[in-house]
């Protein structure tokens, strides 16, 4: 394989990672967010300060990240207990916003020049890069979409769905909205940290920039457009948009504009997403896509 | 007492829709309210539930204020509701609709008992089991709102409107179910309906809401003979 092949093969995996998070949120929950990247960024600059300040390796620095990442989604996940979906949607872009700002302002996050000299993950002595990354990464993704798929099949995924369905009749069940809601929140959110330590490791330098609000759109439009609350969605979606922009290099200042748009045409004529209930895709390949049905 | 509400005011912004209603429920009976379109019987039943706020007044259930509860608390002890327009989760299957309503019983022999017995009582939702939820009729959905509050064995069950949009021999069952559920196990009930002549015969009581107040009450025969509620409700 090709460094460049593996190159983006790598951040199809990573992002998809964070992707699996959002679908949990946006997908099984029914939450919307628009700051996801906040969180891939808490992560990473967690996992970043962990290796370069305190000196620890990745594997000893994940758990910590995880629950940082997960902990701070459950703070920053409280408003969606109170706060409509439309308004819920303006919350999460400000915490986007605040957290890049954040990262590029304070000095202990290392100002606008970011963190440099992250440490390559080391595992059986080995050096974590190229294709051997590329499979780490996958193996972490496999792990985040086996919890996807073993959550469609528990109680508090069930407990998700009635929310998203109907919030006061689900709560009229004994369905607690609070609870399931920040757990959908942590859930997604511990994720996305994964999926930033992850990354900081492997760009071995991270900056404020790199967990923007237009990162966010992207793992939306991933989603959207994958299907969100499907098994498979969050994957084919970050495939197809990690390789479009590659396809189309001199377009990658419009990606934004380009994210959006699909975005709204994905709403307006297929909302379920590319593997969503009665999409064209489904028809053809359902005997292949049984499990996460929903 | 199972059931007491006292006092009870509601109001959106500044429609005041319910003003000063009282009345209670004794362990086992079943109980209507009876009132003319936006007389607020919804309003009464989502505030038991704890679904809509209340400006004023209290909700007393087995002699424990619940004001305070959240919905899914009170739930949990024991209240359950159908809703008006039975609100099944569309994109959730038959079954996933009753497991949801199971929430609580953790034991899964209980759940699978129960889902045999409502299966029995709605056989067509036993057909539908594995179809969403919002592909069935308006009639089906009914009778599986009846069936996702009833399979967690609720000790009060609020019914809104539940023979809106049933056939006439549909609704005969359904009151049968609702009968028997209150006479052989014991199940109090506190029944809205527009139906009206249908529900005082099943019921103990009755009360009548006029411009956001019980206005009438008394026992259900009484009621079906009081001439105010003959000639409003009942159209002679
Ligand atoms: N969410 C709301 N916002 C504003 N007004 C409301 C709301 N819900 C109910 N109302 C008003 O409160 C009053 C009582 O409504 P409610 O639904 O309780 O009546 P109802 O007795 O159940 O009527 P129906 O027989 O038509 O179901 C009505 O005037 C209605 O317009
Ligand atoms: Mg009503």
């Amino acid at each position: 394989m090709s460094a460049y092949v593996t190159t983006i093969a790598t951040m199809i995996t990573i992002q998809a990672i964070a992707v699996c998070g959002l679908n949990v949120i946006v997908g099984y929950a029914g939450q919307i967010s628009l700051g996801h990247a906040a969180f891939f960024g808490i992560g990473a600059y967690a996992a970043a300060l962990l290796a370069t300040k305190a000196g620890l390796s990745f594997w000893m620095g994940l758990p910590l990240v995880i629950c940082i990442s997960g902990l701070i989604g459950l703070l920053l996940g409280l408003p969606s207990i109170r706060v409509r979906e439309d308004f819920l949607a303006i919350t999460t872009i400000g915490i986007n916003f605040i957290v890049e700002a954040l990262f590029r302002y304070v000095p202990f996050f290392g100002g606008a020049l970011g963190i440099g000299g992250i440490p390559r993950i080391v595992l059986f002595g080995i050096r974590m890069k190229g294709e051997a990354f590329l499979l780490l990464s996958a193996g972490f993704l496999a792990i985040c979409m086996m919890l996807s798929w073993w959550l469609t099949r528990s109680w508090a995924s069930l407990a998700c769905y009635a929310i998203r369905e109907d919030e006061s009749a689900a709560s009229t069940l004994g369905i607690s909205p609070v609870r399931f809601k920040l757990f959908a929140f942590v859930i997604g959110t511990a994720m996305a940290g994964l999926a930033g330590s992850l990354y900081a490791h492997y760009m071995q330098f991270i900056s404020a920039g790199d967990f923007s609000f237009p990162v966010s759109v992207g793992f939306l439009s991933m989603l959207v457009l994958g299907g969100m609350g499907t098994l498979w969605g969050p994957l084919i979606g970050t495939i197809i948009l990690g390789i479009l922009p590659e396809a189309f290099r001199s377009l990658v200042d419009y990606r934004i504009f380009l994210y959006t748009l699909l975005l709204l045409l994905m709403i307006r004529f297929q909302p379920g997403g590319l593997l969503g209930e009665g999409s064209a895709a489904r028809r053809v390949l359902a005997p292949l896509l049984r499990g996460g049905r929903r | 007492m199972l059931l007491e509400v006292r006092d009870l005011h509601i109001s959106y912004g500044d429609i005041q829709a319910v003003c000063g209603v009282g009345f209670h429920l004794e362990e086992g009976e079943l109980v209507s309210i009876i009132g003319a379109n936006g007389a607020g019987k919804t309003s009464i039943l989502q505030s038991i539930m704890g679904i809509v706020s209340t400006k004023k007044g209290s909700v007393i259930f087995k002699g424990r204020e619940i004001s305070g509860l959240a919905s899914h608390e009170r739930a949990r002890i024991g209240i359950r509701m159908v809703p008006e327009r039975s609100r099944v989760f569309p994109r959730l299957t038959v079954y996933e609709n009753l497991l949801a309503g199971a929430y609580g019983l953790r034991k899964k022999i209980d759940v699978e008992k129960r889902t045999e017995w409502l299966y029995s009582v709605f056989p067509v939702l036993k057909e539908r089991s594995s179809q969403l939820g919002h592909t069935l009729s308006g009639g089906e959905q009914q009778q599986l709102a009846i069936a996702r509050a009833l399979i967690s064995e609720p000790e009060l069950l609020l019914v809104d409107e539940v023979s809106m949009g049933l056939m006439p021999k549909l609704v005969d069952e359904v009151f049968e179910v609702l009968r028997q559920l209150n006479k052989e196990q014991g199940l109090s009930i506190l029944l809205v309906e527009q139906n009206v002549v249908a529900s005082l015969a099943i019921s103990t009581r009755g009360y009548v809401l006029e411009t956001g107040t019980c206005a009438i009450q008394g026992d259900a025969a009484e009621l079906a003979d009081n001439p105010r509620v003959k000639e409003v409700y009942l159209g002679h």
